[in-house]
Formats: C-alpha cells, structure tokens, sequence
C-alpha cells in the first residue's frame, strides 16, 4: 500500500493536521490510517513540523499499543483477553488462533494474511468473546468454529 | 401504510449480525412487495436477545429476538409485521421485565431513537436542557448540579458539582471541557453505549458544561477500540454544528462551544485523567503529579473540567426537570441512578439502568439470572480491572458507593463480570498484576516495578515455594502499591489481587484453616 505515495501521503497528513492542538495523535491515525504503519521516514518529517525531536515523536509511536513501526498483515485481527471475556472462555479462542494461524500474538501469518493482536476490551462485555477486524468489524460470542468461519471468508474473500 | 422496523446499529447487535439481519428485512419486504421503513436504532441493552428487531404497531413496539439473517424468510411468513405469532416474538419492548424493572432516565433513549437523527432527538425532550442552561447565569447552572447529587460515573465519584465550581472560579480566559471516554475497563459498556446510541446527550451534557464553567472549547478522548462510537460522535457533532447546537453562537445566545472528538491509541492508563490529558496535548500518556488538579491546571495547562461520559450525559435532564427530580432518586449519598453492565458469564448480560439502594444479589440473579454457563457464580469483578473480586458472602451488599468502600471493594462505574465456579483466583490475581505490568506508565516505581514482582511472587506462591513467606510478601507488595503510587493503576491493582487471595485462599495453595490461623 504504501511504497512511493508514502512520503507524500505523509507530508500532506502533517500539512493537513499540524495546527491542531495536540496534533500528534490525530497525525499518527492518519498516517497509520492511510498506509496501514508508521513508517521511520515518517518521524523526521513530523517532528520537524511541530518542533519536535525525533526521539519525542518516536516515544509516542512506541508508547500507544495501538501504532505500529512495519506493516501488518491484509487483516488485523483484535482478540480480546479482558476480564469479561476471560469469564466465557477467551484464553481458549486466543490459543485456538494462535494454532490455526501458526502465528503468536504481535506476530503474522506466513502468508501475510493475518496479524493477531491482543485487545484489551471491546466493549462487547455481556456477549463475549470478542474480536475486532481491521478496526471497524466487530464478531461477539466467539467458538473455535465462529473463527475458523470467519477466517475462511477472508481468506476466501482475497 | 408504510410499516416502521427497528433494526440496532449498536455495535454488540452489529457484533451479533444484525446488518445482514436488516439487509434480509429490506431485500425480502422488496420481494414481497411490502413497504417497510428500516431504523437502524440504538440498542435496548438486552443483549442476550441481540439482534432485536422492533415492529412498530399500534399497541407500541412488538419485539422478536435474537433474529438471525436466517430467521428473516419464517418471520415475513408468520406476517410479523402485523401478528405478533411468530415463535421469536417476545411481545411490547416495554413489557419486557427486564427493561419494566428499570429506572431509565440517562439512558431514557437509548434504543429508541435512531441515534444520528437529531429531530429524533429534539422529539424526545433532547435539547431541553440546553435551554435551560441558557437562561440561567453559569453559577445557577453549577448550583443545580450540585443540587442534583450527582457524582463522577467514572469510577471515583467525585462530586460534579464542586469540580465545575472549582474551574468556574479559576481564573483564565481559556478552559476546557474534556470528556473522558477512554472506556477501557472490561465489564463495561455503558459509555460506549451513550456514544454509539444517543451522541446528542453527550453532546448537550458537554454544552451545557462548557457554559455553566465559561468554558468555549471541548473534546471527547474515544478508545481506538471504538470506531463505531468515533464515527457516531464525529457525524452527530458535524449535524449539531451545522443546526447550531454548537459553535460561535449556540442557539442564538452569543455563547460559543465547540467540540471536537479525538482517537486515543490503545493505552489503557490514558483512562487515567491526567495521562489523558498528555496524550490529548500529544505526548506519551504519563501520569501526572497533583496537584495541580486539572480543575486548576488542566488541558494546555488550563483550567479543565473532566468528566466521564455518563456524568456528562446526566446534565442535560437535570438542567431540563431540575435538581430534585435526580436527586430524589437513590440511597444515602449516592444520589440518582447508575447504569449497571452486567457482563462476563451472565445469562442476561445487558444494561441495567437503576437508582442506587438494590443489593448487588438481585442484579446478578433478579436481572441476570445467574451464568450463563449455568454453573454456580464464584466471584464478582466490580468496577473494572481495579475493582475487588467479590464472593457470594458480599452478594447483599447494597449498590452504593460507601456500602461498597466499607467492604473493601469499588462500586466504580458500576461494571459486573461474573465468574462461574470454573475460575481459578490466582490466576485472575496473576492476571491484574500482569495487566497492570503491561500498562503501567511506568513514572512511579511501586507501579512500573511492583507489578512485574508482583506476577513473580503470585506464580511462586502458585508453584508452593516458601509459600507462606511469599504470601507475607505479597501482602507487604500490595500496600506499597496502594499508598506508593502516583495513580490509580498501581494503586488499585492490589485490590484484585488481595481479594481474590482472602477470599479465595485455596485457589492459591492455602489451606482454608490456615487462612483462619
């Protein structure tokens, strides 16, 4: 996705956001929103917009669990493994995609499909387990078959 | 006659498949030539029964749920548009007890109106409040919060009232109304819900709250863990801007507010409100010293009144029916209702809206109806990752902020995630420690450092090495913690962990006579 738009996608977020009040975050989203990471060529160009040092933009990066330094796979996958999803069986679900995606948490699949993230709840508290897809679909009351299910249809889906 | 249809956009009902529910309900009314008007509204809160699709009828709204994509064909041939037959049916919405039994005033909307409309909202005493405010001068305004009881939802019930007065009378020409919507503690759902269902209240409460403490400029911190609620909010802010409920001039007043919604980025301690506010400012969510209180030295270093979403979303039907309309609901000094979220292994998981007074029992049995894994309950999570895991000895303890404090536990923001007999405590204990190891900001030492040993000294007493010694350490650990911290994340921590150690001592390797001892 990114390649050679990135550097200008870059520049026209910083250009877009960068009198905003506090306008890190709103940057970093767009940025992340747009070519799916925050690149490293992303950090000089940030920091020297809002009078930053690079090592201030780069703690902020690394700080929130939400952005990202290198390229995820196609689908993000957010499993939840709070308290509420604990109580219906989450620690199953989360080592059942584990298994069948051959990948641990913060890691991606072989074949670039899939990256499996931890959430640190959902919001879907009364119908758990929960799982939240590239940021925007959300699937409760999870089984090993429900995510198998839904797994297959993205794959089938590419 | 065009008939009207009910379908939720909340995100557990979308989370459950009610977009291809209302997809089949639109294209199968096509194919039958039936005119139907699909609503995507809020949800009840019933989730249990999610997807639930409303018929409007005469006699009031007809439910059937939870409605698949695949239910939709055998709903249009039992005509459930006009006969309440089908076997899904579950008669009038409002008859339903679990929705009877409760006292709704803040969420009075939710699941009835279609959220983005604000003429929907206008319909249903929206803006009322607003108006209100308007007449009055802004010490009136935060005369009558005061009045009405209400305390912080957030967790910490704080007084509302005494903190728009503090900011009212800081000096500055600059304030700021943030909304801490950094839902992220497990068990709750009930911001999320304002925010997804009923954006126009949060949007009002936070108007309202700008003018009663001279403030012109407000924003609202939404978890990336969100976007539904983010999209709700942006696209209900841009409606209320544009009809002038916001901006240079709300409603002709010459009083301005403007709101802006903002995306936080996974952090669970930017909950915390003065981490919240650093990373509002663009920085790493650091906790920070007070005081100052950000009342004094807030946002952008200006006086900033915080609160959370359902302390916000309040304000408006005080503002609109008075102070002692909320104020005479409740219990000693917990005035008012509370949205309880029943979650975790419950039968009936939803929103419970009720003033304070019940016993925790008849929520998780009365409305909940036990497990849903239909095993016996264990333990209790109240208030979120930080609250105590309460056992069957305390289910009569009174929903009320006090009645919670004097049992050692946290009533909070009133968040319940049931546990069956199935749980392992030292697990759930290892567990808060390791959260907490996790997401610690890692300022103060007792927080960045405590919870690592912390998750060491659990699995040694779980592994039986020098068991009562690391115990004594753990005890010694904890209150470090709770009086060492800088904040409520290393500061709270130990009360999962020290109640799931007393009250369920064998989970850990403890002889139960040895806890007498």
């Amino acid at each position: 996705m990114a390649e050679a738009s990135g550097i200008e996608t870059i520049k026209a977020v910083v250009e877009a956001k960068k009198s905003l009040p506090g306008a890190l975050l709103p940057i970093l989203h767009d940025i992340q929103d747009a070519l799916g990471h925050v690149p490293s060529e992303a950090v000089p160009v940030i920091a020297a917009a809002l009078n930053l040092s690079r090592a201030e933009v780069h703690g902020v990066i690394s700080y929130y669990h939400h952005f990202r330094q290198h390229p995820a796979g196609h689908h993000v996958l957010r499993v939840c493994r709070a308290e509420a999803c604990q109580s219906l069986g989450s620690e199953a679900l989360a080592d059942h995609a584990k298994a069948t995606l051959g990948c641990d948490f913060h890691e991606t699949t072989a074949d670039g499909s899939f990256t499996l993230e931890p959430a640190y709840c959902l919001g879907q508290c009364a119908c758990g387990p929960a799982m939240l897809i590239d940021d925007s679909e959300v699937h409760a009351r999870l089984t090993p078959e429900k995510f198998d299910a839904i797994v297959a249809a993205k794959r089938g889906a590419e | 006659m065009t008939i009207t249809v009910f379908v939720p956009r909340d995100s557990t009902a979308l989370a459950l498949g009610a977009e291809s529910v209302a997809a089949a309900i639109v294209s199968e009314a096509a194919r039958r030539g039936l005119d139907v008007n699909v609503v995507r509204n809020g949800s009840r809160g019933l989730f249990w029964l999610e997807p639930l699709v409303e018929v409007a009828s005469p006699q009031g709204r007809i439910a059937f749920g939870p409605v698949t994509a695949a239910d939709v064909a055998s709903l249009f041939e039992a005509e459930f548009l006009t006969k309440p037959t089908h076997a899904l049916c579950l008669g009038p919405t409002e008859e339903i007890p679990y929705l009877k039994q409760q006292q709704r005033l803040t969420f009075a909307r939710v699941g009835i109106i279609d959220p983005l409309s604000i003429d929907d909202y206008l319909a249903h005493e929206g803006y009322l409040g607003l108006k209100a405010a308007l007449s009055l001068t802004p010490a009136q305004i935060v005369q009558i919060v005061t009045d009405s009881g209400l305390r912080g939802r957030g967790g910490a019930a704080f007084p509302t009232g005494i903190k728009w007065k503090t900011v009212l009378g800081a000096a500055g020409d600059q304030k700021y109304v943030v909304c801490n919507a950094d839902e992220g503690d497990s068990g709750t759902f009930s911001d999320r819900m304002v925010m997804e269902d009923d954006p126009f209240m949060l949007i009002e409460g936070m108007t309202i709250a700008g003018i009663g403490v001279g403030a012109d400029r407000g924003y609202i911190y939404v978890r990336s863990e969100y976007p539904h609620a983010f999209a709700a909010l942006n696209d209900a802010i841009a409606t209320a801007t544009a009809q002038g409920y916001l901006g240079d001039n709300i409603l002709g007043s010459g009083k301005a507010f403007h709101l802006e919604a903002r995306k936080a980025a996974g952090a669970y301690v930017c909950g915390e409100e003065t981490a919240m506010l650093e990373s509002l400012e663009g920085k790493r969510g650091i906790v920070r010293a007070k005081p100052p209180l950000p009342a004094i030295i807030g946002l952008f270093g200006k006086p900033t009144v915080i609160n959370n979403v359902i302390s916000l979303a309040a304000v408006p039907l005080i503002l609109a029916r008075g102070a002692a309309f909320y104020r005479d609901c409740g219990i000693g000094r917990s005035r008012g209702t509370l949205p309880f979220q029943l979650a975790g292994n419950i039968r009936y998981g939803g929103l419970v809206e009720i003033a304070f007074g019940p016993t925790l029992r008849q929520l998780l049995y009365d409305f909940g109806g036990g497990t849903h894994s239909g095993r016996n309950i264990r333990a209790v999570q109240v208030g979120g990752p930080l609250g105590a895991y309460m056992p069957e000895s305390q289910f009569d303890t009174i929903l009320d902020y006090e009645a919670f404090a004097a049992v050692g536990a946290v009533l909070g923001h009133g968040g319940l995630v049931v546990f069956d007999d199935s749980v392992d405590m030292a697990k759930q204990a290892r567990y808060a420690m390791e959260f907490c190891a996790l997401e610690s900001c890692g300022k103060c030492t007792p927080c960045r450092i405590g919870s690592t040993r912390g998750v060491e000294v659990i699995d040694r007493i779980v592994a039986g090495k020098e068991r009562p010694k690391q115990v004594h350490l753990l005890r010694d650990l904890c209150d470090t913690m709770l009086s060492g911290s800088l904040c409520a994340m290393g500061g709270m921590t130990p009360y999962p962990v020290l109640s799931a150690l007393n009250h369920f001592p064998e989970d850990f390797g403890i002889a139960v006579e040895a806890k007498a001892a």
